[in-house]
C-alpha cells in the first residue's frame, strides 16, 4: 500500500504553503496526496424557514463553487508536477472532518497551514492546527 | 423600495402631526371595522354543540388527537427516545452534512410555535379557566404529539421537489396528491380551502395576535400610546426581512429566540424552586380545578375548553402549519421527520406552557375568595392580584419574584412575536403560491398584505383579534384533519415498515456513541 498524505486546504496563504511543503514531501517518498477542503457547518445552528427551503440548493452551489474555484484549479496545478493526487470536499467541523477524512483514506500524515482563515473565535478557543495536533491519530505537520 | 419607505415615513409623520385624539380614534375605527367584519366567521368556528357550551371545534381536535394516539399505538411514547437520538444526529449520514439536519428543522418549527401562545395564551387560559385549565392543556399537549407526527410525516412524503433543489410541502400538497393516489375525490377543493384558511391564519394568529401582544407589552413599560405606531415599526422590520431580503435580521432572531426560550424556562424553574413549599398546593389546585372548576365560569367544562383551546393554539398540532416547516428537510424516510416533530408539542405545551401556568398559580396572581376557597370571578374571568390579563398577567407573575423580569420578558415577547411572524409569513406565502402560482410579483403582493396586517393587529383591541386568530387557525385544522383521516393508513404503512427496519438493524446509527 502506498503512503498517503492528507493536506488541509482553504485557499489561504498558509494552506498554499502547506500544499507546497506536502508536495515536496510526497515526491520524496512517492506518496499519494489527498487535498481536503472542509466547509464549516454545524447541524445545530439555527436557520430561518426560507433558509431551510433553499438549503439543498445552496449546498449544491457551495460544493460547485468550491470544486470549480478552489479545488479544481489546484488539483490541475498539482497534477502538472506530481501525478498522485486526490481531492475531498466535505461539510462539518474542520478539525473533526479532517480527522475523519484521514481515517477514511488511511492517511499516514496530515499537513496543515498554521493559520488558515482564522477568526476571533479561533484566537479564543484555539486554532484548527493546534486542536488537530492534539487530537489526530496520525502525525500532524504544521506548516508555518 | 426607497420610495416606498419614504412614502410610508411621510404618511406616518402626517398622522403623527394630527395629534393623539385623531390617533386614538383610528385605533377605535380599526377595531370596530375589524370586529364587525370577522364576527360571523368567529361564531361559526366556535359555535357550541346544541344545548351545551362546548365548542364543536375543540372536540374535533381532541377526538382527532385521541384517534391518532390509538391508531398509531401511542407513538408519542414509543418513539420518544428515538426522536431524541434522531435530533442528536445519531442516524444522520455524515455524507449528508451541509443539508438541513433534524435538529434545525425542529428548532425552526419550534420558533414558529413557541411564542406568545406560551406566555400570553396560557395566561388567558388560566385567567378564564382557572388552574384546572393547565391539566387539560397538558393532556391535550400529550395527545397532540400524535397529530403532529401524522401531519409531518405526510408533509415530507408528498412534498414537491423542484429542479433547482428547493421544496414546497404542507397539507395543500399532501391533500391533493395523497387523495389522488388513494382515489378519494375532493382533494383539490379541500387543499384550496386549506390554503385560504392558512392565509387567514397567517394574517391572524401568525401576525395580528403577535403584533397586538407585542404592543401591549411595550405599552406596559413605556406607557400607553396608540397601537398603530408599534404596528408601523414592526411592519417596517418585517418588510425589511421578507421583502427587502434582509435574512440576516431573521437569522439573528432565530439565534436569540432559543436562548430566550431557555432563559424563560430557567427563570420559571427558579421561581418554582423559590416557592417549593407551594408546589404541592399548586398541583392540588390544578387537579381539583380540572374536575370542579373551583368557581370559574362554566365549571370544569370551562376549564377543559380553555385548556384544550390554548394547547391547540400554542402547539398547532393538527393545524397543519408544522407540516409546511418540516417538509423541507432532506430525508429518505418521511417517518423520521414525523418522529422528530412529535417533540414539538411536548416542548411547547408540556414543558413551556406548564411552566408559565405554574408560575402564575404559585405566585398567587389569581385572587381566591377566602370565604369559599373558590376563585373570585368578574365578567367571566378570574380577578387577578395586579388587575392584568394576557401577557400582563404573566409579566406580573414573573415580576413578583424578580422585579427586573418584566423587561426581559418584554424583549422576549417582542422577539418571539417577530420570529413567529417570520415563520407564519412563510406558511402564508406557501399557501398563497399554492393558490396563485410561484412568481416574484405574486409573492410580493402577499408580503405587502402581510405587512399591512401587522399595523391593523397592533391597533385593534385584544378581544376581536384573539377571537379571529383562533378562528382562522382552527379553520385550518378542520380541513387538515379530514386530510389526516383519509391519509393515516399511508402513515401507518410507513411507520410499520420503518419500525421493522429499525428493529432488524437495517437502519442503524452512524455514530457509535
Amino acid at each position: 500500500m502506498s503512503v498517503k498524505f492528507v493536506v488541509g486546504y482553504d485557499g489561504s496563504q498558509a494552506s498554499e504553503g502547506a500544499i507546497r511543503f506536502a508536495i515536496a514531501q510526497a515526491k520524496s517518498c512517492n506518496a499519494v496526496l489527498v487535498v481536503a477542503h472542509v466547509l464549516e457547518w454545524s447541524p445545530y445552528s439555527f436557520l430561518t424557514p426560507t433558509e431551510i427551503e433553499e438549503r439543498h440548493k445552496r449546498r449544491n452551489e457551495e460544493l460547485k463553487r468550491a470544486e470549480q474555484a478552489l479545488i479544481g484549479p489546484l488539483i490541475a496545478k498539482i497534477k502538472s508536477e506530481h501525478a498522485e493526487v486526490e481531492s475531498v470536499i466535505r461539510y462539518g467541523n474542520i478539525v473533526d472532518t479532517l480527522m475523519s477524512i484521514s481515517a477514511d483514506c488511511g492517511a499516514d500524515q496530515i499537513f496543515i497551514g498554521r493559520t488558515g482563515h482564522s477568526s476571533l473565535s479561533t484566537r479564543v478557543f484555539g486554532s484548527v492546527a493546534g486542536s488537530l495536533a492534539q487530537h489526530a491519530d496520525v502525525p500532524v505537520t504544521i506548516v508555518p | 423600495m426607497q420610495t416606498i419607505r419614504k412614502a410610508a415615513l411621510g404618511a406616518a409623520a402626517l398622522v403623527l402631526s394630527a395629534g393623539p385624539t385623531v390617533a386614538q380614534s383610528i385605533d377605535e375605527q380599526v377595531n370596530a371595522l375589524f370586529s364587525s367584519s370577522t364576527g360571523w366567521f368567529v361564531s361559526l368556528i366556535f359555535s357550541p354543540f346544541p344545548g351545551t357550551s362546548f365548542p364543536w371545534i375543540v372536540a374535533w381536535l381532541v377526538v382527532a388527537a385521541t384517534i391518532f394516539t390509538v391508531y398509531f399505538g401511542v407513538i408519542q411514547f414509543r418513539a420518544f427516545g428515538h426522536a431524541i437520538s434522531l435530533v442528536k444526529g445519531d442516524y444522520s449520514d455524515p455524507n449528508d452534512a451541509g443539508e438541513v439536519s433534524h435538529f434545525q428543522a425542529l428548532a425552526t418549527a419550534l420558533s414558529g410555535t413557541v411564542g406568545l401562545g406560551n406566555i400570553a395564551g396560557v395566561a388567558v387560559a388560566v385567567g378564564i379557566g382557572g388552574p384546572g385549565a393547565t391539566f387539560w392543556m397538558i393532556l391535550a399537549g400529550l395527545m397532540g404529539m400524535a397529530s403532529k407526527f401524522t401531519e409531518c410525516t405526510l408533509g415530507v412524503k408528498y412534498r414537491n421537489e423542484y429542479a433547482d433543489g428547493t421544496v414546497s410541502g404542507g397539507p395543500m400538497y399532501y391533500i391533493t396528491k395523497g387523495f389522488a393516489e388513494r382515489g378519494v375525490p375532493g382533494g383539490k377543493i379541500l387543499a384550496v380551502l386549506f390554503a385560504i384558511f392558512c392565509i387567514l391564519g397567517a394574517l391572524g394568529g401568525g401576525n395580528m395576535f403577535q403584533a397586538n401582544q407585542a404592543h401591549q407589552q411595550i405599552a406596559g413599560i413605556v406607557g400607553d400610546y396608540p397601537g398603530w405606531i408599534t404596528g408601523i415599526i414592526f411592519a417596517g422590520v418585517v418588510f425589511a426581512v421578507i421583502i427587502g431580503g434582509l435574512q440576516s435580521i431573521a437569522s439573528v432572531t432565530e439565534k436569540v429566540v432559543p436562548f430566550m426560550g431557555i432563559l424563560y424556562v430557567l427563570a420559571a424553574l427558579v421561581i418554582i424552586l423559590m416557592n417549593v413549599d407551594k408546589v404541592g398546593w399548586a398541583f392540588g389546585q390544578i387537579f381539583e380545578g380540572a374536575f370542579t372548576g373551583l368557581g370559574i365560569a362554566g365549571g370544569f367544562v370551562g376549564a377543559l375548553i380553555q385548556g384544550f383551546k390554548r394547547a391547540a393554539f400554542s402547539n398547532e398540532a393538527g393545524v397543519g402549519s408544522a407540516a409546511i416547516a418540516h417538509s423541507a428537510v432532506r430525508t429518505k424516510e418521511p417517518i423520521t421527520e414525523g418522529v422528530v416533530s412529535l417533540l414539538e408539542p411536548f416542548i411547547d405545551t408540556v414543558v413551556i406552557c406548564t411552566m408559565t401556568a405554574l408560575v402564575i398559580i404559585i405566585t398567587q396572581q389569581l385572587v381566591i375568595d377566602p370565604a369559599t376557597g373558590n376563585y373570585l370571578v368578574e365578567n367571566g374571568s378570574i380577578v387577578t392580584a395586579s388587575g392584568a390579563s394576557g401577557v400582563g398577567l404573566t409579566s406580573a407573575a414573573f415580576g413578583s419574584a424578580f422585579s427586573w423580569f418584566p423587561y426581559v420578558l418584554a424583549v422576549a415577547v417582542i422577539l418571539f412575536a417577530f420570529s413567529t411572524m417570520i415563520s407564519w409569513s412563510y406558511y402564508g406565502l406557501k399557501a398563497w403560491t399554492y393558490l396563485f402560482g410561484e412568481g416574484k410579483s405574486k409573492e410580493i403582493v402577499f408580503k405587502v398584505i402581510f405587512c399591512i396586517f401587522v399595523v391593523i393587529g397592533a391597533a385593534a383591541n385584544l378581544g376581536p383579534v384573539i377571537d379571529f386568530s383562533d378562528a382562522a387557525i382552527f379553520a385550518m385544522a378542520v380541513v387538515n384533519i379530514i386530510g389526516l383521516y383519509v391519509l393515516m393508513p399511508v402513515v401507518k404503512r410507513e411507520m410499520i415498515s420503518y419500525m421493522e427496519r429499525l428493529k432488524s438493524g437495517e437502519i442503524r446509527k452512524f455514530k457509535s456513541h
